[in-house]
């Protein structure tokens, strides 16, 4: 029988057959951690007496959720995490390089076939190319540093096809918010995504980052994409290491197929305060935004600012709303700037702020006030995420917050396009 | 392994996640866990945290621990004083978070426990026993990784003991 693209990593990592439901013990290519989850790593890490991590080259924390500090807490954590990286000789990723789920692509860390685990539920986003990464907690991390491996339960595996092309103001977003919707928050709890279709194979690497962050989002462990040439391509622009392209085998089993068709998609939203309560646009009804995000590991790449840019290009954000713009990375926030989107973006009346994760966790950067409406690109709305439990958060496509900026309400994109 | 407290349960039943368990406004800004815990639930449930007598439990309903990897959420519940978290079922993250800090999470039919009924759990054979209601509800077979960590304490623990995973 053949085998998934999970049973595939898995196996070739641990040296056994994995199989759909065993227990293995497997080497890790690579191990992130951020400022919100390396601190009790760290404790972890000493307390379970080890001196040395691992193999430093294949270590990396990223400062990117409370960054720069906003107070003497985080900066105790900030402190604390800079002596772990001289003493250990780790990769450090300070303030301002960017979310976490960038670098780790973007810095060549991340190649087809390798299995990396991270401190962070959105370590699933580098499925988008053939890698099994998977969020873990701050003691399943400090077992993979001083280990090099961890145990994985071998998921079974749901095949996702995209059938049809995207219509016109219709992205990778609306595409990911609509799988949620449809199979629910915990739709693939203990399972991994295979995500297929005709609509993937014509979409760029930074959309499918999109789709695979948002993985963890209805429960997946790994939300997988195969390496076609666009991803070979993009990987020998970003990486040093050799790609290892993993496909899954034409008879390996699924546990389900889902399949979707995109070609009379609208834009989605999701609603507060879950994630799967998903509408198409049409639907939303009048929901006046008083601060609109655009940024984050799930769309703060340099396309997502350009479709913004766009739509937002002339015009400007309505006086009753704030625009917060926060790019993935320093790298991208240079190709904002050299393309000129980034002028666009603050001409129209955006604000931004350094790149990392924004506003996104709560912690600093743009937190709203009671009864706020906000609308994010980001991959949670859930009740306080945004440090405030009486605001009120509303997911959409970049275009789709673009739009929203102009009106001063929940707007469809299409009309701008 | 026995356990004995009272139930508590909260308005919203299903998906309950780490943002709720802990706000992120929180998790960064306060370290010690002592600290922190007062304020787990508290977007849910602002007193939760005054209600708890020490052995307690959370008995939620579907994809309890949805969300962020952040290990703080099972820690605030332990050191909240809660000696278990009972629900239909977890999130995959929060679930491992759980017995990597020693904390059981239960996976059983909670539909015939109320808030407030006294509750004694048998990890061993199996069995929560509703004193309060007369009932006894089966609890899903632990499987054995999760047994062994729990045995263990924990994962610091169960490396402590065999430099490396053993399981």
């Amino acid at each position: 029988m053949g085998k998934t693209i999970a049973e595939k990593i898995l196996s070739a990592h641990s040296g056994k057959e994995a199989r759909v439901g065993d227990i293995v013990i497997a080497d890790l290519d690579y191990l992130i951690g951020q400022d919100g989850t390396s601190g009790i790593a760290i404790d972890s890490f000493n307390n379970m007496g080890t001196k040395k991590v691992f193999d430093p080259s294949k270590i990396a924390i990223i400062i990117d959720h409370s960054s720069p500090s906003p107070n003497s807490g985080v900066s105790a954590i900030h402190k604390k995490i800079r002596d772990f990286q001289k003493e250990q000789g780790i990769k450090l990723y300070d303030i301002g390089c960017g979310v976490c789920h960038q670098i780790t692509p973007e810095q060549g860390h991340a190649v087809p076939g390798d299995l990396i685990i991270g401190a962070d539920s959105h370590t699933c986003t580098y499925g988008a190319i053939n890698v099994f990464s998977t969020g873990i907690g701050s003691t399943d991390l400090a077992a993979g540093w001083t280990s090099g491996k961890l145990w994985f339960k071998v998921p079974d595996t749901i095949k996702v096809i995209y059938n049809g092309s995207l219509p016109r103001g219709v992205y990778s977003k609306d595409l990911i918010l609509k799988l949620i919707g449809d199979i629910t928050a915990d739709g693939a709890t203990y399972l991994a995504l295979e995500i297929y279709g005709d609509a993937i194979a014509n979409m760029s690497v930074d959309a499918r980052f999109t789709m695979s962050n948002m993985a963890i989002e209805c429960g997946a462990k790994a939300g997988l994409m195969e390496a076609d040439k666009m991803v070979l391509d993009w990987v020998k622009a970003h990486a040093r290491k050799k790609p290892n392209p993993v496909k899954a085998d034409k008879d390996a089993k699924y546990i389900r197929p889902v399949e979707i068709d995109v070609s009379k998609l609208e834009p989605q939203i999701a609603k507060p305060h879950t994630v799967d309560n998903v509408v198409p646009i049409s639907q939303v009804g009048d929901v006046p935004i008083q601060q609109g995000l655009i940024g984050t590991c799930t769309n703060g790449r340099l396309e997502d600012f350009q479709i913004a840019a766009k739509i937002l290009k002339g015009k400007k954000v309505k006086d009753s709303c704030r625009l917060i713009i926060a790019p993935a990375s320093k790298q991208i926030l240079l190709d904002m700037i050299k393309d000129g989107t980034y002028q666009t973006l603050l001409n129209a009346g955006a604000v931004a702020v350094t790149p990392g994760c924004g506003p996104c966790v709560g912690t600093h950067n743009g937190v709203p006030s009671d009864g706020e409406n906000v609308i994010s690109t980001a991959n949670r709305n859930f009740k306080g995420r945004m440090g405030n439990p009486n605001a009120f958060i509303y997911l959409g496509s970049p275009a789709t917050v673009a739009a929203s900026m102009i009106e001063g309400k929940i707007a469809d994109p299409r009309k701008y396009l | 392994m026995k356990l004995a407290g009272k139930a508590h349960r909260f308005k919203q039943d299903d998906d309950i996640n780490t943002d709720y368990i802990i706000s992120g406004r929180y998790k960064f800004k306060i370290q010690d866990p002592v600290e922190l815990a007062k304020h787990v639930m508290e977007d849910l449930d602002p007193d939760f945290y005054k209600r708890i007598t020490k052995g307690d439990f959370i008995v939620a309903g579907r994809n309890f621990g949805c969300g962020s990897s952040r290990e703080q959420a099972p820690m605030v519940i332990k050191y909240a004083g809660i000696s278990a978290v009972i629900a239909k079922s977890f999130a995959r993250i929060f679930y491992r978070n759980c017995y990597n800090l020693g904390l059981p999470a239960i996976e059983a039919d909670v539909d015939k426990i109320e808030a407030g009924d006294q509750l004694e759990v048998d990890l061993n054979s199996g069995i929560i026993n509703n004193k309060t209601k007369g009932l006894e509800i089966k609890i899903a077979p632990l499987p054995p990784t999760m047994q062994i960590l729990l045995k263990d304490g924990g994962l610091v623990e169960h490396f402590k003991k065999h430099d490396g995973f053993k399981i």
